[in-house]
């Protein structure tokens, strides 16, 4: 990781909601995050909490209508992607920012051989003849670990097991190259031991390619596994970001200390328990004007019923890049 | 694939004379006289020599046998011997009508040209017209264009094509006087301008059950169109930055054509059996007119020779409808 090199990824002030028949949801309020290049970046948070749907607002993935990007920038170089049509987004999918979703058994086209499926952006967007893209798509089967990989490309995703499929999923992804590729909970639909093979992969992906990776997940094992830096999101808001070490070692948000709290201890006496955080994330019909972490907050007080907390830096570092954390507590005098 | 297909033609045949038997005994159960088209001054000892003639006068048991014979042996070899100039046939008794007392296969072989050009073709006009609206509605699902297909696709199911056909041809033949009233069935195309006759005669018969066609078959698309388009493949299609074309025409038709392509195989012998009221209201001599002629003539041979070939094509349809669903889909293999 460069410091200070110039981002491969901008995001400022992102705000998407969905229009529903109950009224509008926000799902995402005002997020910001950048990403260099080569940086693996962990978001984390519930079910709900925003994070699939901010990563899929950069790329125009949302079907709209329901759902509407209302603010941002999404700075990918110099572009501004939230200003493309669809046809300059769809340029830009695929080609640049590559995909891996959760569940590999529903993610790949059942009718189509798994060569098809990965030559067709080779083929769109790296203008390849048939030949080629079929020498490439053999090279990436080979690239992601899939064995026999010359006879394997003609198969269908059936044919298939679960772990294979997702590191043709990852193949497909990474076909052009992108310069970033995000992955969205690509291990929880995975048993533990495809899991650990999978993240090895992307480790040893990311070294060879070299592209920026953001990796959605509720797994906090995994982040600690993978992740340069971390996002927490809660409420369609980013609460609380650090380097990896410093959510691990030195969480702020008591969101962030709560999760951390629900992660089960192999080692010592086994609690009766497990400890878990009480209450739902919220449904966002507002936009929010109070803290959205308030309702299960064991440290809230009048000024997070009053006003939705911003993001301060707790270092010299600017916002973004250091530890930062949205919450009007701190947890300095009090125990951690 | 070859294994499956043997087994399941096996299979169809205790299958098909089960069927057989049903057919020929429901049809015989009705009450009649083959004798109820001749007049009533034949007197009664000619009328029963005209029986004996027919065989009619035999046990129901042995007729079934004979005409189980006769169908799956005698109008084969008769079929071969016309193709190949061979002699399998002798000179064995063919199935023979009671009302023309002309053999079945001979009066079926002058009715089907007329109904595979009208019903067939308003068969493949209900497709072509049923699969891109399918396809349109589902991708603008509750869009003008949708609802308005949803208005026309329930027309074409609740309004019988008696009112329909009738409507058209007091609009298109009457007051517009574009089209005939009646279908020529005499009528041969030899040049250019015949051709657009037959095009005129066949237009109205074509629309009205080209409509209750397409009624069914745009439903079937758009549903299964509306199943697919939801799926995680298809967000995998656009992440890889595939056009919207490619997403919809390629994606998700292709999983979209599996049951769709099913229901339309199923329909076809439908066009065989012919479109009996259609056909009656427009004078298309087919099989559907040929068919109720015979149940009003008592013609017992008649009706059940057509009802047993119905009964086959239905199952051989069944059968061909499998087979494209396990070439359509790389997940079905038969073993």
């Amino acid at each position: 990781m460069a410091d200070g090199a110039a981002p491969v990824l901008d995001v400022r002030g992102l705000t998407t909601v969905f229009h529903t028949r109950q009224g509008e949801i926000h799902a995402v309020n005002s997020v910001s995050f950048s990403l260099k290049r080569g940086e693996v970046l962990g978001v984390v948070g519930e079910s709900g909490s925003g994070k699939s749907v901010t990563m899929m607002s950069l790329v125009g993935l949302l079907p709209a209508p329901p759902a509407e990007v209302r603010a941002g920038e999404v700075l990918l170089g110099t572009s501004d992607l939230l200003k493309m049509n669809a046809q300059g987004l769809s340029d830009v999918r695929g080609a640049k920012v590559g995909f891996v979703f959760q569940d590999p058994m529903t993610s790949l086209n059942p009718v189509f051989t798994v060569e098809n499926q990965i030559c067709e952006p080779l083929i769109r967007h790296l203008g390849m003849t048939k030949q080629q893209a079929r020498a490439r798509a053999v090279e990436l089967l080979d690239l992601v670990g899939i064995p026999d990989a010359a006879k394997r490309v003609k198969s269908y995703p059936h044919q298939f097991s679960g772990g294979m499929r997702q590191r043709v999923m990852i193949a497909i992804a990474l076909a052009c190259e992108p310069d970033i590729l995000i992955a969205d909970e690509p291990t929880t639909a995975l048993d533990v031991t495809i899991q650990a093979q999978i993240l090895e992969l992307m480790k040893d992906l990311r070294q060879k390619l070299g592209m920026a990776i953001i990796w959605i997940t509720h797994d906090l094992g995994v982040i600690a596994g993978i992740a340069d830096r971390v996002m927490v999101m809660y409420g369609g808001q980013v609460v609380e970001h650090a380097p990896v070490g410093e959510i691990f070692h030195n969480p702020q948000h008591p969101y962030t200390r709560a999760l951390l709290r629900t992660i089960p201890k192999i080692t010592g006496q086994r609690e009766k328990r497990l400890s878990v955080i009480e209450g739902q994330p919220p449904i966002m019909t507002d936009a929010p004007r109070a803290c959205a972490f308030r309702a299960r907050c064991a440290h809230r007080f009048d000024r997070c019923e009053a006003e939705n907390p911003l993001r301060r830096t707790l270092d010299s570092l600017p916002l973004g890049i250091g530890h930062d954390v949205a919450c009007h507590w701190s947890p300095e005098g009090a125990d951690a | 694939m070859l294994t499956f297909t043997l087994r399941r033609l096996l299979l169809a045949i205790p299958t098909l004379l089960f069927i057989s038997l049903i057919i020929f005994l429901l049809v015989d159960l009705a009450p009649g006289s083959p004798m109820s088209e001749i007049p009533l001054t034949v007197p009664p000892e000619v009328r029963q020599k005209m029986i004996e003639a027919l065989g009619a006068d035999q046990p129901v048991f042995v007729r079934y046998i004979l005409w189980l014979r006769q169908f799956f042996w005698v109008e084969p070899a008769t079929l071969m011997d016309g193709w190949f100039g061979s002699h399998l046939a002798g000179d064995e008794q063919r199935i023979l009508s009671w009302q023309s007392r002309s053999p079945v296969f001979t009066v079926i072989g002058q009715r089907i040209p007329q109904t595979l050009t009208v019903i067939g073709t308003a068969y493949l006009v209900g497709i072509m017209i049923a699969m891109p609206i399918g396809i349109y509605s589902a991708y603008r699902q509750y869009s003008a264009f949708d609802q308005l297909g949803t208005l026309v696709a329930m027309i074409g199911f609740s309004v019988p094509t008696f009112f329909t056909g009738t409507l058209f041809i007091i609009i298109f033949a009457v007051w517009l006087g574009w089209f005939p009233t009646k279908y020529d069935t005499t009528l041969e195309v030899t040049d250019w301008a015949s051709f657009i006759l037959q095009l005129k005669q066949m237009a109205m018969p074509v629309m009205v059950l080209g409509l209750a066609n397409a009624a069914a078959i745009s439903r079937y698309m758009r549903s299964s169109m509306l199943e697919n388009m939801g799926q995680d493949y298809v967000r995998t299609a656009r992440a890889k930055g595939m056009t919207e074309r490619v997403v919809v025409l390629k994606h998700v038709l292709r999983n979209s054509l599996i049951p769709v392509v099913t229901v339309i195989a199923l329909g076809i012998p439908s066009i065989f059996g012919g479109a009996i009221i259609t056909e009656n209201l427009f004078g298309v001599n087919g099989i559907g007119a040929a068919l109720i002629g015979a149940i009003h003539a008592n013609d017992l041979p008649m009706v059940q020779t057509l009802a047993f070939i119905f009964a086959v094509l239905i199952v051989l349809f069944n059968l061909i409808a499998d087979v494209l669903y396990g070439l359509l889909d790389p997940r079905i293999r038969y073993e």
